[in-house]
């Protein structure tokens, strides 16, 4: 019988590394949201562990409406992405400073 | 150890590895792949928590559309992956070291030390359920009764993306020609069509 807190900790060193690949691929903003869709599946395994070991469904409804959210964040933020690389041919988080006053 | 447990260290191992490849390897194409390898697993260990809805959404959703629509869009992309690896060394220890902190952190709270955070007795033990149960019939009933309303706000926040993904990449170009069916329809015939009077020919 595998306990709950393997998952959570499995879900904590994920949480963990996504968190470590926004600080080492800063400049790069595919790999960010990445790390960002990482996150998210992190708190998934959370929500999937907690709803089979408490016996209660509805984590698992959470976790359908976190897909549903995370799938439209990757859509705008992807779509964000190829208007930005075709006005500045860079994706490039350094770069990206045009709005500084 | 079991055969269960055999297979959780497994795919949880092979989830942590390639997690890391997400973040570490030099091609943002290989991180794709290893975020596509990362959300089998994860289905995988969904699957052994009795998630199977949910497993085989991750696995279409995700693998089949927005793992998709991102290895679509590294490869439209001219990335240049030499300037793009700038300070990876440099912000490597900090960003290992507050990772592994985090991990410590986090493990402290919910691992298996404390027997008495997340222990079946505070729980309640994981039921075993029939052969005949059907996780989907389960979350469909719960889905379209007691959380109807959200569903149906989980669809417009849908639409809204579509709209805002197109919208946001349509793109006019100025030299272009456009057809504008609106103004084609609402042509008259006195717009464009003058009738001349003039007097025949007379052959001499």
């Amino acid at each position: 019988m595998i306990s709950l807190s393997a998952y959570l900790s499995v879900g904590a060193v994920l949480f963990a590394i996504s968190v470590g690949g926004i600080f080492l691929n800063r400049k790069n903003v595919v790999v960010l949201l990445m790390c960002i869709e990482l996150m998210l599946l992190s708190a998934n395994i959370n929500f999937v562990a907690f709803s089979h070991y408490m016996n209660d469904i509805s984590g698992q409804v959470f976790v359908f409406f976190i897909l549903t959210v995370a799938a439209a964040e990757a859509a705008i933020g992807l779509a964000i992405l190829v208007t930005l690389f075709r006005n500045r041919r860079t994706i490039d988080v350094d770069q990206l400073d045009s709005m500084k006053g | 150890m079991n055969l269960t447990d055999l297979i959780f260290i497994f795919f949880a191992g092979l989830l942590v590895l390639s997690a890391l490849g997400v973040i570490g390897s030099r091609n943002p194409v290989h991180s794709v792949l290893f975020l596509v390898l990362c959300f089998f697993n994860c289905s995988a260990l969904w699957l052994l928590l009795e998630a199977e809805f949910l497993a085989i959404t991750l696995v279409l959703v995700y693998v089949g559309a927005v793992m998709v629509l991102f290895l679509f869009v590294v490869m439209m992309l001219d990335i240049n992956i030499a300037k793009m690896r700038q300070g990876f060394v440099r912000y490597l220890p900090i960003g290992a070291l507050i990772a592994l902190v985090m991990v410590a952190q986090m493990i402290w709270v919910v691992g298996p030390f404390d027997q008495h955070a997340f222990d079946s007795a505070h729980l309640g033990q994981a039921v075993v359920h029939a052969a005949d149960y059907s996780n989907t019939k389960a979350l469909g009933r719960v889905i379209y009764t007691d959380y109807v309303f959200p569903f149906e706000i989980a669809a417009v926040i849908l639409l809204v993306a579509i709209v805002a993904a197109i919208s946001l990449t349509m793109r006019h170009r100025e030299k272009t020609k456009y057809q504008t069916p609106g103004k084609q329809v609402q042509v008259r015939k006195q717009d464009r069509l003058r009738i001349v009077k003039m007097d025949a020919e007379v052959s001499e």
